[in-house]
C-alpha cells in the first residue's frame, strides 16, 4: 500500500460512500464502453453479415472469456490502488499444471481440476499479497518482480515440454466448445464469476471498503478499515481467478507450456482501464471491466472480420484505446463538477 | 497527490532495471577478455569440444533438433557436447553466449542464429580464436560462419505445401496462408515460391490466394487469425499454415468449430502436436522434414570440419554417420533431406 496522504477528490468520496448519487455515477461511466461495443457489432455486422452467425457469436464470446475473468480481479486490485502484472505468468502456470495434472491423472472429475488449479492460483496470488502488504512496496513492482520469478518457475518446470489438447479428456475440451442457448460453457463460467464478484463488491461491506481503501488509504485506516487484510485477500482472489482463467485457457487452446500467458497482463489492465476502472483507485465496477474485456477483443475480431490490414490493426486498437479512455475522463469530469454545484447547493 | 505516488512508483521500477543493467554489464565486460588461442585444426575429434547454440530453449521443436544433434556428437566421437541458449529469441540475446563460448575454447559452434548480422562479430571472434562455425536452422550471414545445413531446399518445402493444399480442396477455391511473423526470413521465403507457384502452375490456376495473416508463432494470436480468416472469406476453402505453431492452432480452432472437415488445412506441423487433428478427420495430410536429422548432420559437419576434410567450399563431401554422405553446395549449404509428409496412415511411426 502507498502510504502518502492523500487529499484527492475528498468530496466524491464522501459522495460515494453515501450511495445515493452511486447508481447513475457508475452508469454514466459505463454507458460510452456499451455504445462502442453496440456500434462496433452493428457496422461489422452491416459489412459482413458471418460476424453475426452462430459461430461467429460463439467465437466473440470465447475470445472474451479469459480477460474477462482476469480483468474482473485485476479489478479488485486497482480499485484499493494496487495492480497486479503478473497474471500472465500466474495465468501460465496454472495451465501448465493443468496439463500435468491430465497427463498424470487422465481420470480426475474436471471440477477437482478447477478447485486445484483456483487454489494453486490463490496461492501465488497470495505470495503477491503478502510480498505488498508486508514489505510495504508498491504493486507495481512486487508484481513485475513476480511476472518473472513465475515465469522463469514456468520455463524450469516445462522446459521444452507442451501438453496438447490431445492429452487431456474430451469432456474437458468441451467445456470450450458445447454451448447452452447459444453462449459457450466456459463464457457462462465467466459471467457466473463476474455477477458473483460485482455483487460483492456493490453489496458487502467488504467489497466497499476496497473502494474506500482505494480512494484514500489513510482516511480507511483511520476509518477502522483493516487495509492489509483486506488487500491481501484481493491478491488472493486475483490469483484464484487468475487459476481459473489458467484452467479454461487448457481447456480452449491447443497448447500448455513455458510461454503460455505471455504477456497477457497488458490486455487485461487495458481492458480494466477501458471499462472505466479508474487507474488510481476508488471507482470502478467489475461489469465496467467485463465490457471492456469484451470491447478489446471485439474490436480485434470485427478489424479482421473487417479485412483491415494486420499492420493497421494495432495500431487503431490503440487508438480506440485512448479514445475510450478520453470518454471516459470527460465523463467522470463532468460528474466531479456536477457533484461539487450540488453539494455547494447542500451546505 | 498523484503527482506523489508516481514517483514513487518510478522509482521503485529504476531498482530492477539498474540491478539488470549491471547484470548485463557484468556478463560483457566477463567475456571481453576472451579469445584464446585453443583450438588447433585438423586435430582429432576425441578431443573436441562441441556446442549448440539454439534461437531459445525451451522450444519443442528446437529439443528435438538438439536431441538429433546429442545422437550425432555422440557417434561423431565429440569429447563433450553442450546445449545453451537464451530463453527468448531476440537478436542480440545470442551474443553473449557465444562469447563465453569462445572463452572455454569451444572447437565447434553450432548455431540457428536469431538475426544473421547481429551474431556476425562474436563469431568473427570465435573463429579467430580457431573454432569451427556450423549454423543450422536458420542461417547467419555466410561471412561468418564455415557451413549451413539446411532442413530441405526451400522451393521444394513451399511446393509439397500448395500440392498438398491444391488436392484437399480438389484443385479449385480460395486458399490463405497462416504464417509465423512477417518477418521471419524462411516463411517469406517459402510463401514467394508458394505464390510463383500458384501463379504459374496451369493446374493451379483455378487456386485463388486471398489472404496472408500472421500468427507470430503465438498459440492465442494465431487461433484467433484463424477464426479471423474464415470469417473474412466465407467461400475460403483451405488454409496453409507452414509454422508448426500455427498450423496446430487453426487445427485446434477447425475441430472445434462449425468449420470442421470443411475447411482444409495443410503445413508444416509436428507429428506428435498433429496426431489428434489427423485421426479426428481435421487434417487429411501435412508436411515436415525430420528436424532431429539436422542437429545430426551438423554435428558431423562439425566433425569434418575441425578434422579438416571440408573447409565450406562447394563440392566438399563428407559422411553424416548413418545418413550416409551430404555434399556442400554454392554458398556453403548442406541440404539435410527431402520433407516427409504425415497422414493417418504413417504418423504413428514418428515420434516428435
Amino acid at each position: 500500500m502507498s502510504s502518502t496522504i492523500d487529499h484527492r477528490e475528498p468530496d466524491t468520496t464522501a459522495v460515494r460512500a453515501g450511495g445515493g448519487a452511486l447508481g447513475s455515477v457508475l452508469r454514466l461511466r459505463e454507458l460510452p464502453v456499451l455504445i462502442a461495443l453496440a456500434l462496433l457489432v452493428l457496422i461489422t455486422y452491416l459489412n459482413n453479415p458471418l460476424f453475426l452467425s452462430p459461430q461467429g457469436v460463439k467465437d466473440l464470446l470465447l475470445n472474451a472469456t479469459i480477460i474477462m475473468i482476469l480483468a474482473a480481479g485485476q479489478t479488485l486490485l486497482i480499485i484499493t490502488r494496487n495492480i497486479d502484472l503478473s497474471v500472465g505468468s500466474m495465468l501460465g502456470l496454472v495451465a501448465f499444471g493443468t496439463g500435468s495434472i491430465f497427463a498424470a491423472m487422465p481420470d480426475l472429475p474436471i471440477f477437482a481440476v478447477l478447485v486445484v488449479g483456483m487454489a494453486f492460483g490463490a496461492l501465488l496470488g497470495s505470495i503477491n499479497g503478502l510480498l505488498v502488504t508486508v514489505a510495504k512496496v508498491p504493486a507495481l513492482v512486487i508484481t513485475l518482480g513476480t511476472l518473472y520469478v513465475f515465469r522463469g518457475l514456468n520455463n524450469a518446470w516445462a522446459g521444452g515440454k507442451q501438453y496438447f489438447a490431445g492429452d487431456r479428456p474430451e469432456a474437458f475440451g468441451a467445456l470450450s466448445v458445447d454451448t447452452v442457448l447459444g453462449f459457450p460453457i466456459i463464457t457462462l463460467l465467466a459471467i457466473a464469476v463476474v455477477v458473483a464478484v460485482a455483487v460483492y463488491m456493490a453489496g458487502t461491506r467488504p467489497g466497499r471498503d476496497l473502494y474506500a481503501i482505494g480512494s484514500d488509504p489513510d482516511a480507511a485506516t483511520v476509518f477502522g478499515i483493516k487495509v492489509s487484510k483486506r488487500v491481501f485477500l484481493a491478491f488472493l482472489a486475483n490469483g484464484a481467478l487468475a487459476g481459473l482463467a489458467g484452467v479454461l485457457y487448457a481447456s480452449r487452446f491447443n497448447s500448455v507450456g513455458a510461454t503460455t500467458g505471455t504477456g497477457m497482463e497488458l490486455d487485461v489492465v487495458a481492458a480494466a482501464v477501458v471499462g472505466g476502472v479508474a487507474i488510481f483507485g476508488g471507482s470502478g465496477t467489475v461489469a465496467g471491466a467485463a465490457l471492456g474485456a469484451l470491447l478489446l477483443t471485439t474490436i480485434t475480431s470485427s478489424l479482421t472480420a473487417l479485412r483491415v490490414d494486420k499492420f493497421w490493426q494495432q495500431a487503431i486498437v490503440g487508438i480506440l484505446i485512448l479514445t475510450a479512455i478520453i470518454i471516459d475522463r470527460l465523463a467522470s469530469l463532468r460528474t466531479a463538477k456536477k457533484l461539487r454545484i450540488s453539494e455547494a447547493r447542500n451546505v | 497527490m498523484m503527482f506523489n505516488r508516481k514517483n514513487t512508483g518510478l522509482g521503485g521500477r529504476m531498482v530492477p532495471l539498474v540491478t539488470l543493467t549491471a547484470a548485463a554489464a557484468l556478463a560483457l565486460t566477463g567475456c571481453a577478455g576472451g579469445g584464446g588461442t585453443q583450438g588447433e585444426t585438423s586435430a582429432p575429434v576425441e578431443e573436441q569440444k562441441i556446442t549448440f547454440i539454439p534461437k531459445q530453449l525451451n522450444n519443442p521443436y528446437t529439443d528435438v533438433v538438439l536431441g538429433g544433434g546429442k545422437k550425432g556428437s555422440e557417434e561423431a566421437g565429440f569429447a563433450s557436447s553442450q546445449v545453451v541458449g537464451p530463453l527468448e529469441a531476440s537478436a542480440s540475446s545470442q551474443v553473449s553466449f557465444i562469447n563465453a563460448e569462445t572463452q572455454a575454447g569451444t572447437n565447434v559452434i553450432v548455431i540457428a542464429a536469431n538475426d544473421p548480422d547481429a551474431v556476425c562479430t562474436a563469431l568473427g571472434e570465435a573463429r579467430s580464436a580457431g573454432a569451427k562455425i556450423v549454423a543450422f536452422d536458420s542461417d547467419a550471414n555466410p561471412d561468418c560462419r564455415d557451413v549451413f545445413i539446411s532442413q530441405v531446399v526451400a522451393k521444394e518445402v513451399a511446393l509439397i505445401q500448395t500440392k498438398l493444399i491444391a488436392e484437399q480442396i480438389g484443385g479449385s477455391g480460395e486458399i490463405a496462408i497462416l504464417s509465423a511473423t512477417a518477418n521471419a526470413t524462411n516463411q517469406n521465403e517459402w510463401i514467394k515460391f508458394m505464390e510463383e507457384d500458384l501463379n504459374t502452375n496451369p493446374a493451379y490456376k483455378d487456386i485463388k490466394l486471398v489472404a496472408k495473416v500472421y500468427g507470430d508463432d503465438d498459440d492465442t494470436k494465431s487461433f484467433q487469425e484463424a477464426q479471423g480468416l474464415l470469417q473474412a472469406h466465407p467461400n475460403l476453402k483451405g488454409i496453409i499454415s507452414p509454422t508448426t505453431v500455427g498450423i496446430a492452432a487453426t487445427a485446434r480452432y477447425l475441430s472445434t468449430s462449425a468449420y470442421k472437415g470443411k475447411v482444409a488445412l495443410t503445413g508444416l506441423g509436428l507429428p506428435n502436436e498433429m496426431r489428434p487433428f489427423v485421426k479426428d478427420g481435421t487434417v487429411t495430410e501435412f508436411a515436415l522434414w525430420d528436424p532431429a536429422q539436422l542437429g545430426y548432420v551438423a554435428a558431423f559437419a562439425g566433425k569434418a570440419l575441425v578434422e579438416g576434410k571440408i573447409t565450406g567450399a562447394a563440392g566438399d563431401t563428407f559422411t553424416a554417420g548413418e545418413l550416409g554422405d551430404r555434399t556442400v553446395e554454392e554458398g556453403g549449404l548442406v541440404i539435410v533431406g527431402p520433407p516427409t509428409v504425415f497422414n493417418k496412415d504413417n504418423i504413428d511411426q514418428y515420434d516428435f
